[in-house]
């Protein structure tokens, strides 16, 4: 077993005009979008979306609900021209979801990858806001995002991971061995939040931006009651091997070691139920309340109580899910790979601060570092949890400005401990990665702008001058695509065309050998 | 697998610092940084806060998402 699988995360920026709360935020976004893209010599609206193969509104419990009665925001596969979208050349999505711009990363296959890939995302939106900030007087728009999930007045909005698992892994099964690991995994992951309830009406602090947000067990819906397992069965692949495992429940993270261990935990998990490792029944009662509470426990010291009875802390169910996956990985013998061994090492790093020394862990995971500056500055200006300073501090903790962003502030300062270099973020930008499809999407991107007219998570769609009818090349395996199999072929063909027909040549079942 | 709760050993006495290093840069060390100069934090904050809190609070108003 390994951590190891495709992977992705999808972030959706918080933004506003200051002075101007009643700037519409689908305009602003798609003005975000534009920005980014014009300069980038990419056009935003040509280089457009495929929709053939989405499929939003089909449930992984086996049935597909009737458009006439989906909320008008599930439809996500419907074209609106308004709507800006643009595939980077470093493979991720760059485009206006609902009224927020949202950047959905390019396929990956470690949490170390997801980290740096998501946070090539913050780069690109700290310079689209500035680049829309600096356009021309008349069309500048002041505008600033925030890496954050809620306005603290009732509204939310996500940052998603996706996991490609197994078809053949029952889907009641990933929902019951899942769920209690869902419900305390923010003790780990965490973005802190000040202010209790969505609309914030009691005053406090805690763990989770996300958490107050859920109120299902089990559910397909993204944007009102919102569930701990979302069963959005879109696994952009074959469908008969694959599932992709759409995740809403987390918070948008700066932390690295927090990042890795959102993606890297849930992904050893995962991984542990597909192989039927699972061995001890950890089923909370009341998910939902329980999820509410756990947030709110920054001391950690309540429990939960378990469906057999037995109540035990958060730290301890998590303590029993990485027992789990290392008495696994011990009998399965040999040395992990270096990505598992990593996140091993940190979950169980960061357990044991969490359990013996809470503030050591706030280098680390985002709520308890953000806590120890709220905390400080309580006692510095006596302020209570009302305070519209802490307020302001939580939003401006998220701007993804350098100067005006608090975290980005303290991590300048060496606060936060980086476990991907700058550089690498930075390459990240404009390169995809490697070993996935998000490849061959990305290059094509970047080498053939102009012959690019569509693409997908799982399809390019190419004009070129020698054939009358668009082609399509269709990437339904995520492993395909890849610089080893395609890199040369892409570097030696001086355009768009020489490369279909060469690929053509070399096709080895899924398009893209 | 009942009883296994039993058998998680004591934790609490391989501290961190027991654990394998995978950066060089030491817990503590970075904890110390954050103790001993949040102050500086703080005024440095103060810097860069908008200045008036409450109006800023009030104009951050967001639509849902998914």
């Amino acid at each position: 077993m390994t951590v190891r699988r495709v992977m992705g995360i999808e972030t959706e920026y918080g933004i506003s005009v200051p002075g101007d709360p009643g700037a519409n935020p689908m305009v602003l976004s798609g003005h975000v979008v534009h920005a980014y893209a014009s300069h980038q010599g990419l056009p935003a609206a040509r280089a457009g979306w495929d929709y053939a193969d989405e499929a939003p509104l089909r449930d992984a419990r086996g049935w597909e609900m009737g458009r006439g009665t989906a909320h008008p925001s599930q439809l996500t596969d419907v074209e609106d021209p308004t709507m800006a979208n643009v595939v980077l050349s470093n493979g991720a999505r760059l485009y206006v979801d609902h009224a927020h711009p949202e950047y959905s990363s390019p396929e990956v296959t470690s949490p170390r990858a997801a980290v740096t890939w998501d946070r090539a995302g913050e780069l690109v939106m700290r310079e689209a806001a500035e680049r829309l900030r600096n356009l021309p007087a008349a069309m500048g728009v002041p505008v600033n995002l925030y890496k954050n999930n809620t306005d603290g007045k009732g509204a939310s909005y996500g940052t998603h991971e996706n996991y490609l698992m197994r078809r053949e892994t029952p889907f009641q099964r990933i929902i019951a061995q899942l769920t209690p690991f869902f419900v305390v995994r923010q003790v780990m992951c965490g973005s802190g939040r000040v202010g209790i309830g969505m609309e914030s009406r009691t005053p406090g602090y805690q763990i989770a931006q996300r958490s107050d947000f859920f109120e299902a067990e089990v559910g397909l819906e993204t944007t009102l009651k919102r569930p701990i397992i979302n069963t959005r069965d879109e696994p952009h692949a074959v469908a008969d091997l694959y599932r992709r495992l759409h995740v809403i429940i987390g918070d948008a993270n700066h932390c690295d070691v927090a990042q890795l261990l959102k993606m890297g935990t849930t992904s050893l998990v995962l991984g542990m139920i597909e192989e039927g490792a699972i061995t001890r029944d950890l089923a909370i009662r009341g998910p939902v309340p329980t999820l509410h509470a756990v947030s709110r426990d920054v001391d950690l010291r309540s429990t939960v109580e378990l469906m057999s009875g037995e109540r035990i802390r958060p730290v301890e169910v998590l303590w029993a899910y990485f027992e789990m996956v290392r008495d696994y990985l011990d009998e399965r013998g040999g040395t992990p790979d270096e990505d598992t061994d990593e996140v091993m090492t940190w979950w169980e790093r960061v357990l044991n601060l969490l359990e013996t020394d809470r503030d050591a862990a706030a280098p680390y995971v985002d709520w308890v570092g953000k806590l120890a500056v709220l905390e400080r500055y309580r006692d510095r200006d006596a302020l209570t949890w009302e305070s519209p300073q802490l307020r302001a501090i939580d939003i401006q903790w998220s701007d993804v400005r350098l100067e005006k962003g608090i975290f980005h502030r303290m991590a300048a300062a060496g606060r936060f401990h980086e476990l991907v270099p700058q550089e690498q973020v930075r390459a990240a930008v404009t390169m995809p990665p490697e070993d996935t499809r998000a490849y061959f999407r990305g290059r094509c991107v970047s080498l053939f702008p102009d012959s690019v007219v569509a693409a997908s998570w799982d399809s390019v769609i190419f004009d070129v001058p020698d054939s009358r009818a668009l082609q399509r090349v269709p990437m339904l395996e995520p492993l395909r695509g890849t610089r080893e199999a395609v890199g040369a072929l892409l570097d030696d063909s001086p355009d768009a065309g020489t490369m279909l027909r060469r690929l053509g040549a070399a096709s080895v079942g899924g398009g893209t050998g | 697998m009942a009883g296994q709760e039993q058998t998680r050993p004591q934790r609490k006495d391989d501290g961190p610092d027991d654990l394998p290093e995978p950066v060089p840069t030491a817990p503590t060390a970075e904890k110390a940084a954050l103790d001993s100069d949040i102050d500086s934090v703080l005024d440095e904050i103060d810097t860069v806060l908008e200045s008036n809190a409450e109006e800023f609070v009030r104009g951050f108003v967001q639509k849902g998402g998914q």
